[in-house]
């Protein structure tokens, strides 16, 4: 489905997820995270960059991946996104929600 | 003479084992698999040991009365293996040449990456049922235990059999009930996932019959650490579940040996691609069963299903033939909901699992995601099944191993 944001036309998916990396933009980024009641501080951009070169890397994303990244440690990803902050990040990141494989 | 080497006598192996003795022949091949233990382990049994529904001698046989005679067994540790030179180490110092490897030491669990999970209430009012131990305690605890607040836990994803703890979820509803002991019992289930399970239109019938039964889910939740002295257990955001039985299922770990042979990931499982079992980094290597990172489910069905791709792609290999790029994820599972009945999925990497009918399009006799006696009879019969035709690498009549799309409801 379609939807504006940030002046924009984007595609996402029935949860909300960018389908088309090619849409995504800082302002798409700083508006998605405005919805999810997050001000971005450089210390979200790091995370939200790092989660995207490894999506680009087609790195399989979990909490404990991010948590051994050595960008942030999983105490700090909760306080920067709050309650489900891998779900949370990969939305505003523009990136897929990521499969816990099953 | 070539040597090929089966690492793991589980499942996965013990079928490789059956396949590949008929094709692969004395004097020109030699068979060899390794295993550390002297049991084999029906698995799926101890989701019923703690119900007294199973008793031990249900679920345990020895590894020796399903490895095919011209195959050579060894009862050993396996300490490491050398990829670069062909070559496993064991424990006792012994060495073994290969020319083909299978790894199939499957998975287990790590309660100890979990802070204060293996700590002093283990075992006592901290349970898992994922090793025979554990669901051996858990059923001596439940056998006599007054009520509270029973939690049903994942720890994070992925885990074998990722169906089992909503399986013990429900059962557990069914045996209070059956104990006139319901209301004295108030069940939580709680995920890491967002929901009931991964895909959506299962999560939707499968949290339909967790509200159904009174089962509390929360969702979303990481744990932290497990507090032995308060009872409760923490994730990263702060939030608190008190437990006075908690059924966790702990993070699932492939064996240390792949971290002593450089061949794991974080989790010590082995990259392998996905469509063809073979090693990402080594030719000769293949992967089988819980032991490889493929993104399909860690279950027996799965590895049934693998090892028939697996030995063609084997067989593929010795002649230099290109390999199969056929394995698609097929899994299938029945789904225990408690009362006498179950669901049955059936899905892939591609196709989420929906409603229809299995395995003939149209017939059935067993229904997809519907809860039904026949699928409960399906579930008990797997026992039988397993000991009789799935160890044993015999082909299941009218169930491929790639899925059949047919009979199946996508919209
Ligand atoms: C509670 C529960 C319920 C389940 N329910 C179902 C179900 O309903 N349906 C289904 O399809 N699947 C189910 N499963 C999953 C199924 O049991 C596994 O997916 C299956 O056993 C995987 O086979 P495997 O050969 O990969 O591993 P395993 O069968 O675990 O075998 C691995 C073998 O390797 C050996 N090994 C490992 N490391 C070493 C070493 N260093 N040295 C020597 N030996 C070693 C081990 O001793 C073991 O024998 C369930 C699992 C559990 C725990």
């Amino acid at each position: 489905m379609e939807k504006t944001i940030a002046g924009k036309i984007i595609t996402v998916n029935e949860e909300g997820y960018l389908t088309d990396f090619s849409q995504w933009d800082e302002n798409v980024g700083t508006e998605l995270a405005s919805e999810a009641n997050i001000d971005l501080t450089p210390r979200h951009w790091e995370v939200l960059k790092y989660l995207q070169k490894e999506q680009q890397n087609q790195v399989a994303l979990s909490i404990r991946r991010v948590g051994k990244s050595g960008v942030v440690d999983i105490k700090e990803f909760y306080s920067l996104f709050p309650n489900a902050p891998l779900k949370t990040s990969t939305k505003i990141a523009g990136i897929p929600k990521p499969a816990s494989c099953i | 003479m070539k040597n090929l080497v089966i690492l793991g006598a589980g499942t996965a192996g013990t079928m490789m084992a059956n396949h590949l003795h008929h094709e692969l022949k004395q004097p020109d091949w030699q068979i060899t698999i390794v295993d550390e233990r002297e049991e084999h382990h029906y698995q799926p049994g101890y989701l019923f040991l703690p119900f007294d529904i199973y008793t031990p001698d249900d679920i345990i046989k020895t590894i020796e009365e399903f490895i095919p005679k011209d195959v050579t067994l060894l009862k050993r540790k396996i300490e490491r293996i050398v990829p670069n030179e062909n070559k496993i180490q064991l424990k006792d110092g012994a060495e073994l040449n290969y020319d083909i490897l299978i790894v199939a030491t499957g998975a287990k669990i790590a309660p100890e990456e979990t802070e204060g999970m293996k700590g002093e209430e283990w075992q006592k009012s901290v349970f898992d049922f994922y090793t025979f131990e554990g669901a051996l305690a858990l059923r001596n605890k439940l056998r006599d235990w007054e009520g509270g607040k029973l939690v049903v836990h994942i720890t994070e994803m992925p885990i074998k059999c990722p169906v089992a703890p909503l399986e013990f979820a429900f059962l557990a509803d069914s045996f209070f009930k059956h104990k006139h002991m319901r209301d004295k019992v108030e069940i939580t289930y709680v995920t890491p996932l967002s929901g009931a399970f991964t895909k959506p239109k299962a999560t939707e019938a499968l949290e339909h019959l967790l509200h159904e039964k009174g089962i509390k889910i929360e969702s979303d939740f990481a744990i932290e650490h497990v507090d032995n002295e308060s009872k409760t257990i923490v994730d990263y955001g702060g939030r608190e579940i008190q437990f006075d039985i908690l059924v966790t299922v702990p993070t699932n770990k492939g064996d240390e040996l792949m971290e002593r042979s450089g061949m794991g990931d974080d989790l010590n499982y082995v990259p392998t691609h996905k469509s063809t079992l073979q090693s990402k980094n080594f030719a000769n290597v293949f992967v089988i069963g819980d032991a490889s990172n493929i993104p399909a489910s860690k279950a027996g069905s799965v590895a049934h299903f693998e090892a028939e791709i697996l030995t063609e792609n084997i067989l593929r290999y010795v002649k230099a033939e290109p390999l199969k790029e056929e394995f698609d994820g097929h899994a299938n599972c029945f789904i225990e909901t408690g009362g006498g009945k179950a669901l049955l999925i059936d899905f892939n990497y591609t196709h989420e699992p929906v409603e229809g009918s299995f395995p003939f399009a149209g017939i059935g006799p067993l229904r997809l995601l519907k809860e039904s006696r026949m699928n409960h009879m399906g579930k008990l019969a797997f026992r039988w099944i397993y000991w009789n035709v799935l160890l044993k690498g015999t082909h299941i009549p009218f169930v491929s191993a790639t899925m059949s799309e047919s009979g199946k409801h996508y919209n």
